[in-house]
């Protein structure tokens, strides 16, 4: 009986890495092959214990050019030649060191993308911090610091692996040691001074000019142009949608008071207005005496039914879509706005009355 | 000047009579039911329990936390000698009135978020008559509280303390060389169960003003807000706000504290830019390096302190912000409602929206059946083996944006 290497690597590389040739094979469609290739090769001499049972070889030009037509291939290749299920799956796939060269790390992390996304796999790559696909693809794909050029090829083929095997044993990344590219996710941990301490020294070197860094980057700020004004309110279809967390009482839909993970769609064909037995407002923001007195102050179904009567406008969507967003994140909230935009374009409708609280 | 006389104790029971020997603290618990359900006639039920340091209990449906205090008849405020029992709170808890009351765990991973697992506390569990409205509810409730807090104090603090700490004027000059900076500390004040009171009175009238910082360790603010329990400065924070116990402590050796902008969070666009701009007038007087924000609460108050951290960079006064993060439970989302590019200097005291799972507690004080109702709760957070699925959110004092804790945050 021989002993099993305990890790089996799916490789991928560039053409030139992958020994097809410099940039008259930027064109080749991506091929497999069995073992490893190139860098792959000194990755296995150096640690004996990784087994290369694949190598993927791209052309650089090909696979920036039209990544999901290649990516696609890609995947289509390691499918017919690997059993992800069987005894024999393999552990990782690592691509790369793509360095500063933006075609290769496109080509690395989409790879990389593709096969966390289609099988599961843990997948790393490793490149420069500047390399054009970093930006593109760090939230997504765990990325090694690399050096700018093939210098740094032993030391990005280390901190690959490194990575790879926290990723096969789940192992928590840590920031300021394991020399990878940030993925935009917060995370809370225990800092040795409180928060008032850490504020006050903050500020004294912010006032002395000495070196400090933010616990918290200010994010590009999502602005939204707003819509065309209507040409013709009289024909135009208007719908009801609120943050404010109205909804029939009893809160059917069991939308949280704080952080909501979902959104209500209410029917209000036959409601002529919202009455304090029939709705509620279960938002945990603010005090909901008021709104609960006379739910049509948050969603003002009353006053639109009194202007649908004067004709002002053409009709009323018969349906309203109603969260919570206390404490609701951002990303969530964008979620529910496009899930409810959507539904609301289907269904013909030109403008919204948004009513938060 | 003032003196903070602390006491320190070992142990918090229940006996005959009050007293506090050997640093053992024997509270009678019929005499405070009776004083408190004397002095307010809109408590229905009172039941008084204990949690103390490491045992298995759960406090429910938080309301506010009160360190006890005395001091002697006559002296003024913010001088004189004021006793504290530095780790013993009163805490009131009871049937939600805003949805925003938050939970202490005694033990477990939930005891590591909150600074009220490390004190020994009386728990009062206030009910009140059907008829009150949610404002009278909330008011019953905070002023039972705190009376209950003075009424302890009183009865236990009268001898010398453990330790003195003194507090004296920042009016002698210091080191013309060293940094003048203020703490600009805003109170939420947005109405509807979202007060503070300054001596007795909602803060929402008369802010913002300059006041001494003498007065604020005297007890000058009470909360009296129903904001989200992790980011809720209790009563407790604002006896023990730690900006200007640390601004205290650097007065003279690396800064020159010049004293205590306090401010609010009010709702209006108008009302806030009208409130950043007399803020940005008193500062003026002071010839100010740098100023400390603090916050309380989030959304609607990420604007109030972004617009001061702007006006202040317009006058060339450095800041630095404390703020807490909704990063969403899985930390990918933006963290806050609003920003601006001035803020370059932001302490982060924790993503809120992340998930814990507590283990179960032996005992539960307070209401359970309201719980799932709960900020940072949801339906399904309560297991069938008693164990609770909660962002941290709903644990009081977690992300504590006075900077009480030590919890961070970071990309990773």
């Amino acid at each position: 009986m021989t002993m099993k290497s305990p890790y089996r690597i799916i490789y991928c590389l560039n053409q030139f890495f992958g020994g097809l040739g410099g940039e008259d094979k930027a064109d080749h469609p991506p091929c497999i092959f069995d073992g490893p290739r190139g860098p792959a090769i000194m990755l296995q001499q150096r640690f004996p214990e990784m087994q290369v049972v694949k190598t993927v070889v791209f052309g650089d030009n090909y696979i920036a050019g039209k990544t999901d037509v290649a990516v696609a291939e890609v995947l289509a290749l390691l499918k017919n030649s690997i059993d992800f299920n069987g005894a024999d799956a393999p552990h990782l796939l690592l691509a790369g060191p793509a360095f500063l060269a933006g075609r290769y790390g496109i080509g690395c992390a989409a790879i990389c993308k593709a096969v966390q996304e289609e099988f599961g796999l843990p997948a790393v790559t490793a490149m420069h911090p500047d390399n054009p696909a970093v930006a593109e693809y760090r939230k997504e794909v765990l990325i090694g610091v690399a050096e700018k050029d093939v210098m740094g090829m032993e030391e990005g083929l280390q901190r690959m692996l490194a990575l790879g095997k926290k990723l096969i044993h789940h192992l928590p990344l840590v920031p300021e040691e394991d020399n990878y590219i940030l993925q935009g996710r917060r995370q809370n941990y225990f800092a040795e001074k409180s928060g008032a301490e850490r504020a006050l020294e903050m500020l004294l070197h912010k006032i002395t000019g000495l070196p400090y860094q933010t616990e918290y980057v200010m994010p590009s700020f999502d602005r939204v142009p707003p819509a065309a004004p209507l040409v013709d309110l009289s024909q135009a279809r208007i719908a009801l949608v609120t943050s404010g967390g109205i909804v029939p009482r009893g809160n059917p839909d069991r939308i949280e008071s704080a952080s909501a993970s979902h959104f209500g769609t209410y029917a209000i064909k036959d409601v002529a207005a919202l009455t304090p037995e029939g709705y509620q407002s279960i938002h945990g923001g603010y005090d909901p005496t008021y709104a609960n007195q006379d739910p049509n102050r948050v969603l003002p179904l009353d006053v639109v039914r009194e202007l649908l009567q004067e004709k002002v406008f053409g009709s009323l969507h018969p349906y309203y879509y109603a969260t919570v967003g206390n404490a609701t994140s951002v990303a969530k909230a964008r979620d529910f706005g496009r899930d409810i935009g959507q539904r609301l374009l289907a269904d013909g409708v030109q403008a919204v009355i948004l009513t938060s609280t | 000047m003032l003196t903070i006389g602390r006491t320190w104790i070992r142990e918090l029971k229940f006996g005959r009579e009050w007293s506090l020997r050997d640093h053992i603290l024997t509270v009678e618990k019929n005499g405070l039911r009776t004083f408190l359900l004397e002095r307010d006639s809109r408590i229905d039920k009172i039941v008084i329990s204990l949690a103390r340091p490491g045992e298995s209990v759960r406090i429910l449906c938080v309301k506010d936390v009160i360190q006890p205090w005395s001091k002697a008849n006559g002296e003024p405020a913010g001088a004189g000698l004021r006793q504290v029992l530095s780790n013993v709170t009163v805490v009131t808890c009871g049937k939600i009135v805003g949805f925003q009351e938050g939970i202490i765990d005694m033990s477990g991973v939930g005891a590591s978020y909150s600074p009220f697992a490390k004190t020994f506390n009386l728990v009062l569990e206030i009910g009140v008559v059907k008829e009150l409205t949610a404002r009278q509810h909330e008011e019953c409730v905070r002023e039972t509280g705190l009376a209950a807090a003075e009424f302890l104090g009183k009865a236990v603090l009268c001898q010398p303390p453990d330790k003195e700490e003194r507090f004296a004027s920042l009016a002698p000059p210091v080191d013309p060389l060293l940094s003048r900076i203020a703490y600009v500390y805003p109170l939420l004040t947005q109405g509807l169960l979202h007060d503070s009171y300054l001596w007795g009175k909602n803060a929402g009238n008369g802010l913002p003003q300059y006041i001494e910082p003498h007065l604020l360790l005297d007890g000058a603010i009470t909360s009296g807000n129903c904001v989200s329990a992790c980011d809720k400065n209790t009563t407790w924070h604002h006896q023990n706000n730690p900006i200007i116990l640390e601004l205290f402590r650097r007065h003279g050796r690396d800064l020159n504290f010049v004293g205590v902008l306090l401010t609010c969070e009010p709702v209006r666009l108008a009302q806030k830019e009208e409130a950043a701009a007399k803020v940005i007038e008193i500062a003026g007087n002071l010839h100010l390096q740098g100023v400390i924000l603090s916050k309380e609460g989030f959304g609607n108050p990420d604007a109030d302190q972004m617009m001061l951290i702007r006006k202040f960079a317009e006058m060339g006064v450095k800041t630095v912000a404390i703020s807490d993060e909704f990063a969403g439970a899985d930390g990918c989302s933006q963290s806050l409602a609003d920003t601006t590019a001035e803020a370059d200097a932001v302490v982060s005291v924790g993503n809120a929206n992340e998930r814990l799972l507590l283990p179960p507690q032996a005992v539960i004080l307070g209401p359970i059946s309201d719980f799932t109702r709960l900020a940072g709760s949801y339906p399904q957070s309560l297991h069938a083996d008693g164990s609770l699925e909660i962002e941290l959110q709903g644990i009081i004092g977690a992300t504590n944006e006075l900077g009480a804790q030590t919890l961070s945050c970071r990309e990773i």
